[in-house]
């Protein structure tokens, strides 16, 4: 194009040696992705005020021109805004390509809250800055809570993993600003080492149907996106701060963002936390507090047509875990379970003491991209992430302050993803992505390895495409394919590898004989084929209906091919095993959405049949020096996960609405015919809101939370010889606790200080009848209640 | 081509890392708080057959129960001076962890118990705090019998709580580092 001015130019060089006002500026406005003329795009002539259009075929021209620099201005409906400077010299043609595309026109345009769906034919769920913004003092799976169907497992309250119908953990795959988050995700005790206050939108996509993130997400997909950049010369920020009773602590949040008109810009985000012990209705949760620390910045330069991102995040958390969760064997497990609170209760503190973990989480990420007209856009990546878990134990001697557990992960990744869309009907998209894992378990513990070191080698291709069949019809199909390799070294002791018979099944891996303890080498290959398909079909204005199957295969986790040793808190010998295959889902949902003005539901149902699906079962007991434990080993079996989740929003009228929200799932072991464990109970959440625009924009709602009791659940309980007492006892770990109702308030106002700032302040209770309650999902209901009533102030400023 | 030079580089960089990543084999970890054996040694005063009882597990958290060893019967009516040594016989030579407890004994403590009241048990040793920690004992046998003995220990047990003192462990708390029980019959 340039060429094309250039000698357009030279023609008229000649003839135009002094100031000529009578030159002509005329081109043609096309979509940069097809090629095709856009009619009616205006076109400003900033310097001389002056407007034209472009006609049926997309040409216009403006006459009686000086020679010289022109800036003009392109704009047209549902079209990225093109700003450009044209030195006129003579009679000058040019070309102009906008973009005429909804969804990229989100990612470039102005308003920092705008955001999209990533797939048209799945079950997702979208949420925007404001939800989250109300969880800054909280967790990533706490917010993720607001979704119908999205659970969490706990490990008291400050360790949260999101679940999603059912699946926690390995089967979910959490995105943070493209990366995916490799933070040794195995445990249950691993909550994600996410800062929610990153997080622009979250988008939570419910099974494996999006492919381009993973193929083993048999949960579903966590999308954090940061907020967008807008192309404008702006410097803005916010800061949340927010002070509450439970854990009298406080959590401080901040972030300044600069951005240029000509794409480039940069950002900084800091967020800090800390909380004392919190309490329960009637004591105190004796060391359960938490100091958070993070930071983020990111730069780069962002066009419609290319662009680059560079981005650093910090995240330090030090988690105080229950000090009466930590048992020494069963005998103290079933006093733990018989007596009615926590046997270690002391006065406030906001001393973090063993049992506690330290996570340290650091990513590096670079990417670029680049759109060629008629075409799409290709865009390459390459993250870094460095996670280092200590867990430190209660302890004795010169050991006290010694981590038990000090892991390191570093994973390299390289990503590239090509989209394209040139067909307004039609788009494709293929990616392909490179990973190197290294775990290293440091020796210096003085406590044999939980985890071993390994070497984890990844790769995937895979092709995704959508076609619009008509205004009404949506279709996408996608495959994928994985290859995984896991090189590891890990000491079994040589009684531990008799018993598990390895000595005949694996034997050929021993590289080394210590006499008790033997160092082996497992190399371990799994190719995983995944596929997925739905279709969205809008029936009329109001009703429309999903339909989609995903085929899915997830590799085992190096916790369910490797552990081996005793579990404290769960006062149980863990073992893995290395024979396990990977497991694979079938699973098929549908959906249906009615949407009036006053009225709105999404009904959403799912099967999920899970073949040789991994779970962990009680397999015996052992006898060691401190007394009995449980034995539960992990295993496979064919399960089912089936439910349904339900919203539902009606507005009486301007200021009052009620929404509802409830879930329910079943899941069902098909080989043993009995429950699967640790499924959510059925929930309901019911909101009663009020909101007035006059007093000073005042929003409050009301919420009643419902938790039914589980009752399917198997029985893992077993009885044990106390020599104590010389009496057989009957250690019940598996009755659920008792169905639950908390009541919940919420309100904010919002005040403007000035034309760009304005100040939101929000008063938050829950729990507000102080209920003594505990909760099927967290791990710590043996030992004590969860949290009661807090009051939590927060206030926003927006600047 | 830009863009593949780009990904080449990139790509290289990985590589170099990889190639970085160390190959040696992992150190073994010899476990250094195990307490893999328990010996309780009793003298009888004035004389006659000392008596052990020993538990012994050197597997740990293996699947390998402890081993139990009762040396001999104990004699009826007599009063022993009782001790208690507590072995780590994972690594070589295998380490003494009665330092350890005699060190942070405040945070120690064993309690004796006895069936079909064959025996009866009295703390020697005190913490600063004067509340008991138990390596060193005495054990007073009556009549002729059979039954059972059992000695934990507890590591940062609620000393003051009720009976704790006296060597009752029910409302002791704490967690369970040893259980050991042995079959002994007086004669």
């Amino acid at each position: 194009m340039k060429y094309y001015v250039l000698i357009v130019a030279c023609c008229f060089i000649n003839i135009t040696h002094s100031q000529n006002c009578n030159s002509k500026f005329f081109g043609e406005v096309h979509d940069f992705h097809d090629g095709t003329p856009i009619i009616d795009a205006n076109i400003y002539i900033e310097t001389l005020d002056k407007y034209t259009t472009s006609d049926i075929n997309g040409k216009f021209s403006v006459e009686n021109l000086c020679d010289g620099k022109i800036t003009i201005t392109v704009s047209h409906l549902a079209c990225e805004t093109k700003r450009l400077d044209i030195q006129i010299s003579g009679d000058t043609f040019s070309v102009i390509n906008l973009e005429h595309h909804i969804e990229e026109l989100n990612e470039v345009q102005v308003d920092g809250t705008t955001t999209s769906k990533l797939t048209k034919t799945s079950q997702e769920t979208l949420l925007k800055t404001d939800a989250i913004e109300r969880f800054s003092a909280l967790s990533l799976g706490d917010a993720l809570k607001q979704i119908s169907g999205v659970s969490s497992i706990n490990t008291g309250n400050s360790i949260v993993k999101p679940v999603i119908n059912g699946l926690h953990s390995s089967r979910i795959i959490v995105m943070t600003n493209g990366v995916r988050l490799q933070d040794q995700e195995w445990g249950i005790e691993h909550a994600p080492n996410i800062d929610l206050n990153t997080a622009g939108s979250i988008n939570v996509i419910k099974g494996a149907n999006a492919l381009a993130y993973g193929g083993d997400a048999i949960g579903g997909v966590i999308v954090l996106k940061p907020s967008n950049i807008s192309l404008k010369d702006s410097l803005y920020g916010k800061t949340i701060i927010s002070g509450q009773t439970n854990g009298r602590g406080y959590s401080l949040n901040s972030s300044l963002t600069k951005t240029y008109q000509q794409g480039w810009y940069v950002g900084a985000q800091a967020s800090l936390k800390r909380f004392g012990d919190f309490e329960a209705p009637d004591y105190s949760l004796t060391n359960t507090g938490l100091n958070s620390k993070g930071f983020s910045i990111n730069g780069g330069f962002k066009t419609f047509e290319k662009g680059f991102n560079v981005y650093y995040s910090y995240l330090n958390n030090d988690i105080a875990i229950l000090r009466s969760s930590h048992i020494g064997n069963i005998e103290d497990l079933v006093n733990a379970i018989n007596s009615q609170q926590p046997l270690v209760v002391e006065d406030f503190s906001y001393d973090i003491n063993a049992p506690r973990q330290d996570v340290t989480h650091q990513i590096i990420k670079a990417d670029f991209y680049k759109r060629f007209k008629n075409f799409g856009r290709l865009e390459v990546q390459y993250d870094f992430q460095n996670n280092h878990r200590f867990e430190y134990d209660i302890r004795v001697g010169a050991d006290r302050d010694k981590p038990a557990i000090d892991l390191t992960l570093k994973t390299h990744t390289i990503r590239t993803n090509l989209k394209v869309d040139s067909k307004s009907n039609a788009t494709y998209e293929f990616g392909m992505n490179v990973g190197y894992q290294n775990n290293f378990a440091n020796p210096d513990t003085g406590v044999r390895r939980l985890i071993p070191d390994y070497d984890k080698y990844d790769f995937g291709v895979f092709a995704v495409s959508g076609f619009r069949l008509n205004d009404n019809t949506h279709l996408d199909f996608g495959l994928r394919y994985d290859f995984n390799r896991i090189d590891a070294k890990k000491f079994y002791i040589t009684s531990r590898w008799i018993e598990r018979g390895y000595d005949v099944d694996f034997g050929d891996i021993v590289i080394d004989d210590l006499g008790t303890q033997l160092l082996t080498n497992p190399v371990f290959d799994y190719h995983n084929v995944s596929a997925s398909t739905g279709i969205a079909f809008k029936l009329n204005e109001r009703n429309s209906i999903i339909f989609n199957y995903g085929l899915s295969n997830r590799a085992p986790n190096p916790s369910e091919l490797f552990s081996d040793g005793l579990h404290h808190s769960a006062a149980r010998i863990e073992l893995g095993d290395l024979r396990i295959k990977q497991e694979t889902s079938n699973r098929i949902s549908g959906t249906y959405l009615y949407e009036q003005e006053s009225f709105s539901l999404n009904l959403e149902a799912f099967y999920n049949h899970i073949s040789d699906y991994i779970f962990i079962e009680p397999t015996g007991t052992e006898q060691t020096i401190r007394g009995a434990f449980p034995v539960w080993g992990y295993n496979q079996t064919n399960a089912a996960l089936f439910g349904m989740d339900m919203m539902a929003n009606y507005k009486f009228n301007e200021q009052w609405s009620f929404n509802h929200k409830s879930s329910l799932i079943k899941g069902r072991d098909l080989s043993l015919e009995q429950a699967l464990i640790d499924m959510p109970s059925f929930k309901t959440v019911n909101i009663l809101g009020y909101s007035n625009e006059k007093w000073l924009r005042f929003n409050s709602e009301l919420q009643s939370e419902l938790v039914l009791r589980q009752n399917d659940f198997p029985n893992n309980n077993f009885e044990v010889f106390i020599p104590r007492t010389e009496e057989m006892v009957l250690v019940d770990v598996s009755s659920p606790p008792p169905a639950y109702h908390l009541l919940h308030f919420q309100s904010d106002i919002t005040l403007n200080l000035s034309a760009k700032t304005n100040l939101n302040i929000g008063l938050n209770i829950t729990n507000i009848l102080n209920t003594s309650y505990r909760e099927y999902l967290n791990r710590l209901r043996y030992f004590a209640d969860d949290l009661g009533r807090n009051f939590m102030i927060q206030l926003k400023l927006n600047y | 081509m830009k863009i593949f030079k780009k990904v080449s580089i990139l790509f290289l960089a990985t590589l170099v890392f990889t190639a970085c990543s160390n190959d040696d084999d992992p150190l073994p970890v010899n476990e250094e708080e195990v307490i893999t054996t328990l010996t309780a040694t009793l003298v009888p005063v004035g004389g006659g057959t000392a008596v052990t009882l020993q538990t012994r597990d050197l597997d740990g958290d293996g699947p390998n129960p402890p081993v139990i060893t009762v040396s001999g019967p104990l004699a009826a009516g007599t009063t022993y001076n009782g001790s208690l040594a507590l072995l780590n016989e994972t690594v070589t030579p295998a380490e003494s962890i009665n330092e350890e407890i005699a060190e942070e004994d405040e945070e120690h403590q064993f309690f004796f118990q006895a069936t079909n009241n064959i025996a009866t048990f009295d703390y020697v040793d005190f913490d600063g705090n004067d509340n008991p920690v138990g390596l060193e004992f005495t054990l007073t046998t009556t009549t002729t019998g059979a039954g059972s003995i059992t000695i934990i220990l507890r590591h940062e047990p609620n000393k003051t709580a009720t009976g704790v003192s006296d060597g009752d462990i029910t409302n002791a708390g704490g967690e369970t580092d040893i259980t050991a029980t042995f079959q002994v019959t007086v004669q």
